[in-house]
């Protein structure tokens, strides 16, 4: 099997209204659903990752996050495991992301044979 | 207690306390002579009572004798120059002999560092648990055979074996350090969980034999969880996982053995006792650091051992399904996990979510298939639980499976 990488991108300012029931709703969403690809054993690691954060420009300027106006930015990442590429995009079909406005790149993880 | 029972009763509780404050006293290489003398103990036990009668503290009658065969034995020896002078060499260099300390306090420290000696990586994981079995929980070599499904003389060979790595590999009775601690709970808490699951899960039919291994794992858990050393987040889970699934021993097979389903039980007979403590401990479990693989477990077992389905009962248990899969992948947590996702989602969610996952080798696949079948396509069910029954081997649930197969044509 090979390692595929879901990148899971969303509108920023999607969030930023949620009740803490809805929290909790996204969160048991999400739940299911990576539980659903551990289930099939596919799954090897994920993280979600913070509004907030630094970008540093070639000429050593550091602009701050969280990025009020950009469209879109990086949620959190999912690495799987499967056979092909079609078979991690079939997999990120279910992402609760998708019902929410976001996208789900699907990125083939290098192997370097030395 | 019952008269014909106090010997082996005796022989389960006390064999391991004074062999592990002989091996304290003596060294851990001199482990064989310390059961000579236990078991040699015992044989005067019965040899005496049979035509005195028990005496009143028979514990204390024990330490005694056993304390006196010892020193008597020692004395005598004339080989005690050569088999036990050379490890007593580095404790002291008079011929004053030891003092044998069968306090409370002694015997609780004792057994611990047995535990941890036995546990030792030097000595193979299969031989560890016979040792363990041995020397903690006073096992003869045919009742370890019988709950593994082995025979007395490889048992013994296993035992036979890993007493000369004590004694080639020098194995030390001292308590690890606390570093040395933490690395080989690890190893602990697979001993014991094999222990527990030996007795809860395995096919033999004596039930008395499964349930004591039961005890013996919980006894163990309990010593460990006395020491501050080792009472950790981790042991504590375990011990509420042990507790949660014992308060069911009763409820979970007829008379003549033949097991009795989770939802087919009579709630009555769990134990609430048992419960109690495993919500007591689950509770001592909490910690600052990850939530491991035994927390997720409990806490699946505490949802699994209240007597009335609460509310978000199965949603729980699919959250912590879904974090114990993350952790780590096995096959029978992804079917139970597609069972709670049933039981939160409906069956059509759960069937499409149990196509996917690629077990059809497996009879449990096709059990949980059938299952979500029954419902709303006989048919469907009707052939999973055809295909189950030809790659089931244990007999018991081959008998479960036709009565089901029975259940559903009776249904039409």
């Amino acid at each position: 099997m090979k390692e595929f990488l879901m990148l899971f991108r969303r509108d920023p300012n999607e969030d930023l209204d949620l009740s803490p029931e809805e929290m909790q709703l996204q969160i048991k969403k999400w739940q299911d659903w990576i539980g659903g690809i551990a289930a099939q054993g596919k799954f090897i690691g994920t993280n979600a990752l913070a509004n907030t954060g630094k970008t540093v420009h070639p000429d050593a300027v550091i602009t701050d996050g969280p990025y009020a106006e950009v469209k879109e930015i990086i949620g959190g990442y999912l690495l799987v495991k499967t056979d092909t590429l079609d078979d991690a995009v079939e997999l990120s079909k279910g992402c609760p992301g998708l019902l929410d406005g976001g996208t789900v790149e699907v990125r083939d993880v290098m192997v370097f044979d030395f | 207690m019952e008269s014909n029972q106090l010997i082996p009763h005796l022989f389960r509780t006390e064999f391991s306390k004074i062999v592990s404050v002989l091996c304290k006293t003596y060294g851990f290489s001199n482990i064989q002579w310390a059961e000579d003398i236990v078991s040699d103990t015992f044989l005067t036990a019965t040899e005496t009572w049979r035509l005195k009668g028990f005496p009143e503290n028979a514990t204390a009658w024990l330490y005694r004798v056993a304390k006196n065969k010892a020193i008597d034995q020692l004395r005598r020896d004339n080989n005690f120059q050569q088999k036990i002078q050379p490890d007593l060499q580095k404790k002291e260099t008079t011929e004053e002999l030891q003092e044998i300390d069968l306090s409370d306090h002694n015997i609780q420290d004792s057994q611990l560092r047995m535990f941890f000696a036995i546990c030792n990586p030097v000595i193979k994981p299969k031989a560890q648990i016979a040792l363990a079995l041995r020397i903690l929980c006073g096992f003869n070599a045919q009742e370890i055979a019988n709950a593994f499904l082995s025979n007395k003389e490889t048992i013994n060979k296993r035992i036979h074996r890993a007493k000369a790595t004590i004694k080639k590999e020098q194995i030390q009775f001292d308590l690890p350090s606390p570093s040395e601690i933490r690395e080989r709970l690890e190893e602990v808490i697979s001993i014991l969980y094999l222990l527990f699951n030996e007795g809860y899960y395995s096919t033999s039919t004596d039930k008395n034999l499964r349930k004591e291994l039961c005890v013996e794992a919980m006894r163990l858990n309990l010593l460990l969880l006395d020491s501050p050393l080792t009472n950790t987040p981790e042991l504590n889970a375990l011990m509420a996982l042990f507790c949660f699934h014992a308060s069911r021993f009763e409820a979970r097979s007829d008379k003549s053995g033949k097991q009795i389903l989770y939802h087919e039980q009579d709630r009555s007979l769990w134990d609430g006792e048992l419960i109690q403590k495993g919500e007591y401990f689950l509770g001592q479990s909490h910690s600052s650091q990850k939530v491991g693989k035994i927390h997720l477990e409990a806490l699946i077992a505490f949802w699994h051992a209240q007597t009335t389905d609460l509310e978000n009962k199965w949603e729980n248990i699919l959250s912590a399904y879904n974090q114990l899969l993350q952790l780590e992948y096995s096959p029978v947590v992804a079917l139970n996990r597609t069972y709670a996702l049933a039981k939160v989602k409906g069956n059509e969610v759960a069937i499409e979510e149990a196509l996917k996952i690629d077990l059809s080798d497996h009879h449990l696949f096709h059990m949980l298939l059938a299952e979500l079948y029954t419902p709303n396509n006989k048919i469907k069910a009707e052939s999973h639980f055809k295909q189950a029954l030809e790659l089931v081997k244990n007999e018991n649930e081959k008998l479960f499976i036709l009565k089901k197969l029975e259940d559903l044509t009776s249904q039409d």
